[in-house]
């Protein structure tokens, strides 16, 4: 049940379960049937029975909720009464109605679209066998990844379709637009919530209230995404902490036995998003969420997106992982209604679990061949034979496998089949003309300027980068061990001291990027290190980490895979020394960064076209803060920068492998 | 208001004829000596210690014939009455006859005598046992650590004619409390590490003053003993010490010194035994109302020393708030006040010092505390609630409106499973139909589930009218809770269970079965989540360390505050496959306080700490706190005398 190993050292060869597809019986039998089959879910063992209305008002009576209210209406002199109505103006409008009736629709609906955008919907049955036994045990709370809108739709589609309680979705205000579906979406569970409440109490005090609730009465299982929102890059998002504070809170203050956190990893062959979203980080804005623009949509039903790998994973005891790291008996000396900061202890705590539950749900992400055909053909812009190609892939795949990456790969295949399936699936990305595979670049309309011609580009670079970017968390560590390698001597011998601190440089400069747990730092070393002696590419005589002569093409490939971010931060940061203006604001500098590297791209002086992406930007910049090269500093309304110069002349010559880490680490103080 | 002397129990034996009895006694017959002594003793109590009772409780146990004059409940040695490896009087257990049909032997209290028909069928489904697999306990008690005497200190207490003995009975006898390991052990046949080298038996003040003083003048270890009924390993030895460890047994100090009615308080030597102390008084028409569970067996000077609390400390109060003043005896000399002022602002009242000081720091000898006329009217009551939350809503009000009667409790679903499990045999079809009836009527016509269903007992006290008034007060709270009166019987029964529930536990332990309790005290808004939250870590851990099958977990509220409530867990086990059963609930028990401790209970509510939870008062009362029970300790008693290793 729920997994204690959570913190011990990572299996490099994790058992996992086996897939059923679900949509093999839809395809055989009456989708309206099914729609409207006995649905008998089995409840947590502790529920107090209440309808969805009952709950507002557990809420709206709550002794949490009556002390921010009589505190709110101190402070703005405000009648109490007036304050509890605007309390309840928030709940209505925050609050789902879950209505089996609308889950039937979507059921019916929803096995409809399902059946002709994807080949297969697999999910670990196991893992529904572990998490119907959770249900019962203990309030469950489901943490899937998101990658895609329809990743809500389909939780509760799987759920219902292996007859589990329903869950109750965090869902963004961003949905209410869409009037109609919101409220169909509000019906099927979903309950929303405003995007940003920074310090507004009374906000916060209904909305973790209203969760807490559900929760301690066993309601329902809460679904939320711990990323916040879709990841547009495939790369998991750094975890928000507000949504995972609030449930686990209760077990803190013994309201609950226990919580039990469910990683769901939702893995998609081709995303529905996909070049939506490589426009979205060129710049081009994300259309807002309407009812007519999901009509628009209609056109993707036309296509194969190939399939959906659904992986419940073990569920994570709450309990068992804060034992000993969470005092509770610190709990005992507060009245447990008033709202209070957490300690430090339990924000490291919570910090902590929300990263390792993104570990697990990057772990249980399935990768398809086309993710490995990806990394190689983008390190390889200008075209690859096929043959060198599907070698290479087979390569890959024996690497990927040793690293323990969770590779679906068709059983009894010829690999040319593997590969050539893979291409014709992902035709709009890439395309093979004379024995040659490369890249696709959007067919223009007419004339085009050169700026257009390059964004064309980069948005079939960026599109590709997605794909690769799934299979970065099984690379990731051995690979900055590589790069560390590489920037710290050109010679083949390289120092124990010396290499992890180029390798700690790399793992702090990269941890927005990247889900990197706060101080793992050391575990990830030895990790890389395990890894890369484990496939032979390196061998450590006592001090040494020594490069052996069948390493060569794992670290020049593991190099290449970082190449993209390492030149990307290096653009920004030579932006920052070189172009940025004394005042330049935060709001600028998005726009400024792109167009100094659309600049250096058509001058013919950078290939990376990844430094286009606002994604990487965000995280260069993030970086940069918190090192403390760039300051944020508040003139007026607007947010400035303020440019160390020196220490971002410094990390970027780290970075370009000119300066050894020592150096520069001095710089920066 | 003449000053009354009270004396009673046989006279113990002179202190030559305890060395001789040892000397006459080889240590390799001692299993078939002992055999005999059980046995000679079973005749003894017909013949010299008949079964006496007393008054105020003899609604709870069985009044019984007095026929000769009045001795001590407690004989001169014990073990004469009582089981060496089990609870309370040996003429009084639970067993199951050739029917199958339990027991309860003796003539003691009320169930005694009677069939209890439906205990078999709650103990084999409770459980997962059977009466037909027995887990007897193994005779072998000749396994006991040669006394390794101070000879110096032997000679100086022979000059006193303080009786003292070192005979292996005696001194296994007072080597334990009643903590599961503990008579485990004895029952099993397993050694002690460390028992008593010798017992010494003061009469009186003086005579502990002269055993403190030879103590100290030859450093030998004292571990005072009193009604042996401790559940926190506070008995234990302490297996490093090297010194002599001489057990002073207080039974014989067991006198009403006076009583005086204008202030309404009386003077008591500490050795005495609940249930005298209330017979007694009750024979000068007074009580003092104190009424802890263990009352039969426990004494004063226990109660000071561990801050008991008793079962009617709503009317009466608890051990801190009854006692005056205290006279104890330590290493440095006497420790008393000088008046007997109610209330005092003399710095910290030293009396906290010795409330619960465990016996690290000396003896209590004498103690004066208040008494009460005993009340003209007693009456029991119970009430049914639909589930354990509208009863504890209900107790939560009852002390909001200060209105608790004498004694209130709340028995969860399981403890009110099990108290009816121990309905003695229905003698006609009428009690029959009508106990159907009251079923029917509440879980049928009020829709309660008899499995969530959980029943409140009381008992009320004062005169007639009084009573009555307060009678309604509490039902018309417990009816806004959604409680239904359910009569005096199931009321008075509730209360039976706590005096038989410790007998219980050694029929449990004939097949199989392992049990105990614990305790401890919580806000009142925690006490839901702390009871929830202990059962299932109880379960849990249960089955993470291999018991094999469900183990019983029940709790009761057993007191209100204010601020607060008492709770009472019972933990039983099937152990049957498992190699260390002992060793198994103990991790079970330890895991279950640290869950208390995380959820807002304390370490203890009446228990003590013992040896059994020292681990945890650092993060109770702070290092600082343990600092400064340390440094008292330091003063009154540099060189450990009595080193009894309890609490720091």
């Amino acid at each position: 049940m729920a997994s204690k190993t959570l913190y011990s050292q990572r299996d490099p060869m994790l058992k996992r379960d086996g897939f059923e597809d679900i949509l093999e019986e839809r395809r055989n039998s009456s989708d309206l049937k099914y729609a409207l089959r006995c649905y008998a879910p089995v409840l947590y063992k502790g529920v107090t029975p209440c309808k969805a209305n009952m709950l507002k008002n557990i809420v709206l009576q709550s002794d949490q909720l009556h002390y921010v209210i009589n505190q709110v209406s101190q402070e703005s002199g405000e009648a109490p009464d007036i304050i509890q109505e605007e309390a309840s103006v928030i709940l209505e409008e925050m609050a789902h109605r879950l209505q089996i009736s609308t889950v039937r629709f979507f059921a019916f609906a929803l096995s409809k679209a399902f059946k002709t955008l994807f080949q297969h919907v697999c999910v670990n049955e196991e893992g529904i066998q572990r998490l119907q036994q959770a249900i019962q045990e203990h309030p469950v709370v489901l943490l899937p990844s998101h990658r895609s809108y329809m990743d809500f739709l389909l939780m509760s589609y799987i759920l219902y379709t292996y007859d589990l309680a329903l869950p109750v979705i965090a869902a963004g205000m961003d949905f209410m637009g869409m009037k109609f579906v919101g409220e169909m979406l509000r019906m099927s569970g979903a309950f929303f919530i405003r995007r940003s409440f920074g310090g507004d109490k009374l906000y916060w005090a209904v909305f973790s209230e209203y969760v807490k609730t559900m929760l301690r009465n066993g309601f329902a299982p809460i679904e939320f995404f711990l990323e916040g929102t879709r990841s547009r890059t495939c790369k998991s998002l750094t975890p928000k902490l507000g949504l995972l504070n609030i449930v686990i809170e209760p077990f803190f203050k013994g309201e609950v036995f226990d919580v039990n956190l469910v990683p769901v990893s939702i893995s998609y062959e081709r995303i529905l998003e996909e070049s939506l979203y490589a426009r979205e980080l060129l710049g081009v804005p994300k259309p807002k969420e309407s009812t007519s623009g999901l009509l628009k949509a209609r056109r993707i039903l036309s296509e194969d997106y190939g399939s959906i790998h659904v992986y419940f994973g073990q569920p994570v005891s709450v309990r068992s992982l804060a034992q000993g790291k969470v005092n509770r008996s610190t709990y005992n000396l507060f009245p447990r209604h008033i709202p209070r900061k957490p300690m430090e202890e339990t924000q490291s705590f919570v910090n902590d679990t929300a990263y390792r539950i993104v570990r697990l749900q990057e772990d249980n992400m399935v990768l398809k061949p086309w993710v490995l055909m990806a990394s190689l053909l983008l390190q390889n812009l200008e075209g690859l034979e096929l043959s060198v190609l599907t070698e290479q892939t087979v390569w890959l795949r024996g690497l990927a496998l040793s690293y323990a990456a969770f590779l679906d790969w068709p059983d009894h295949a010829p690999t040319a089949k593997v590969v050539s399936s893979s291409l014709a699936l992902h035709r709009g990305l890439a395309c093979v003309s004379g024995g040659r595979v490369s890249l696709v670049v959007g067919e223009p309309l007419g004339p085009v300027t050169p700026e257009e011609a390059l964004f064309n580009r980069a948005v079939s670079v960026l599109s590709c980068a997605s794909y690769r970017n799934q299979v970065l968390h099984v690379f990731l560590r051995p690979a900055m061990l590589a790069v560390a390698m590489h920037t710290a001597a050109s010679s083949k011998k390289s120092e124990w001291p010396g290499l992890y601190n180029c390798f700690s440089f790399l793992w702090d400069m990269f941890s927005n990027d990247f889900i990197l747990c706060p101080g793992d730092i050391v575990q990830d070393f030895e990790e890389a290190c395990y890894l890369l002696v484990k496939t032979g590419a390196v061998q450590m005589p006592q001090q040494d980490i020594v490069m052996t002569d069948i390493g060569q093409p794992t670290l020049s490939f593991f190099n290449g895979l970082l190449e993209p971010f390492l030149q990307g931060y290096q653009v920004v940061c030579r932006y920052l020394c070189e172009e940025a203006s004394e005042g330049l604001t935060e709001k600028q500098y998005i726009p400024a960064v792109r167009s100094f590297a659309v600049k250096l791209i058509l001058a013919g002086n950078l290939r990376c076209y990844e430094v286009l992406s606002s994604d990487m930007q965000k995280n260069a910049l993030a970086a940069l803060l918190r090192m403390d090269a760039v300051r944020k500093v508040k003139v007026a309304d607007q947010v400035t920068l303020i440019v160390n110069k020196m220490a971002v002349n410094s990390i970027d010559d780290i970075l370009g492998g000119k300066l050894p880490t020592q150096k520069a680490l001095l710089a920066r103080l | 208001g003449a000053p009354l002397l009270l004396n009673c129990g046989r006279r113990p034996p002179t202190a030559d004829s305890a060395t001789a009895a040892d000397k006459t006694n080889p240590r390799g017959k001692h299993c078939l000596w002992l055999c005999f002594r059980v046995l000679s003793s079973c005749l003894e109590i017909f013949v010299l210690c008949p079964p006496l009772t007393s008054d105020s409780i003899s609604t709870v146990l069985a009044a019984a014939t007095i026929t000769m004059t009045l001795t001590s409940t407690v004989c001169f040695p014990r073990q004469e009455i009582m089981k060496w490896n089990g609870w309370g009087y040996s003429d009084s257990k639970f067993l199951f006859n050739k029917k199958g049909q339990a027991e309860f032997t003796g003539k003691r209290y009320r169930l005694s005598g009677m069939v209890l028909p439906s205990l078999q069928d709650w103990f084999e489904n409770t459980f997962g046992a059977s009466v037909n697999h027995k887990s007897p306990p193994a005779l072998n008690a000749s396994a006991v650590p040669p006394a390794s005497l101070n000879e110096a200190f032997v000679e100086d207490l022979k000059a006193t004619g303080i009786p003292f003995s070192h005979e292996a009975e005696d001194r296994v006898f007072r080597a334990h409390g009643h903590c599961l390991h503990e008579i485990f052990a004895l029952r099993e046949g397993k050694k002690f590490e460390r028992v008593p080298d010798m017992v010494v038996w003061p009469n009186c003040h003086n005579d502990v003053v002269k055993i403190v003083e030879l103590a100290c003048k030859h450093n030998v270890c004292l571990i005072p003993y009193g009604g042996g009924t401790s559940v926190t390993s506070a008995l234990e030895c302490p297996p490093e010490e090297t010194r002599c460890i001489v057990s002073l047994d207080t039974s014989q100090m067991n006198r009403i010194l006076w009583i005086d009615e204008k202030n309404l308080v009386a003077h008591v030597e500490a050795g005495i035994i609940g249930q005298d102390l209330e017979r007694l008084l009750n024979e000068s028409g007074y009580c003092t109302g104190h009424e802890p569970d263990s009352m039969e067996f426990s004494s004063l000077g226990g109660w000071v020393a561990t801050r008991a609390s008793g079962m009617k400390k709503n009317v009466y109060g608890n051990i801190e708030d009854l006692v005056i003043h205290i006279k104890v005896v330590t290493p440095r000399g006497v420790i008393e006040k000088s008046c007997q002022g109610p209330r005092m602002s003399t710095g910290p009242d030293i009396h906290h010092f010795i409330l619960g000081s465990e016996g690290t720091l000396g003896v209590v000898t004498e103690v004066t505390m208040k008494i009460r006329p005993i009340p003209e009217y007693q009456k029991y009551g119970s009430v049914v609630f639909p589930n354990f939350e509208a009863g504890v809503a209900c107790l939560r009000e009852v002390a909001k409106q200060r209105c608790a009667p004498a004694s209130i409790r709340l028995m969860d679903n399981e403890q009110f499973q099990f108290g009816h499990a121990l309905k003695p045999q229905v003698s006609s079809i009428f009690t029959n139909f009508v106990e159907g009836l009251k079923k029917f009527y509440i879980t049928k016509f009020k829709g309660f589930d008899p499995h969530q269903l959980v029943v409140a007992t009381l008992l009320f006290e004062g005169d007639r009218e009084r009573v009555l008034q307060h009678e309604k007060q509490v039902y018309d709270i417990a009816a806004t809770f959604g409680g239904l009166a359910a009569g005096e019987d199931n009321g008075q029964r509730g209360y039976i269970l706590t005096f038989v529930i410790a007998y219980l536990r050694d029929l449990g332990m004939d097949y199989y079965v392992v049990a105990e309790s614990f305790e401890t005290s919580v806000p009142w808004d925690r006490v839901l989540d702390l009871c929830r939250n202990v059962k299932e870590r109880i379960n849990r851990e249960c089955k993470e360390r291999g018991v094999q099958f469900q183990p019983l977990t029940s709790c009761r509220v057993t007191q209100t505050y204010d601020a607060g409530a008492c709770v009472y867990f019972y933990f039983a086990f099937n152990y049957r496959g498992l190699a260390d059963p002992v060793h198994t609930y103990e991790r079970v028990e330890h895991a279950a306080r640290e869950e208390i401790l995380a959820n807002g209970g304390s370490l203890s509510h009446h228990h003590g700490v013992g040896k059994l939870r020292k681990e945890w008062m650092k993060e109770s009362i702070s290092s600082l706190g343990v600092g400064m029970l340390q440094s008292v300790k330091d003063y009154v008693d540099p060189d450990n005398i009595f080193g009894n290793r309890n609490l720091l």
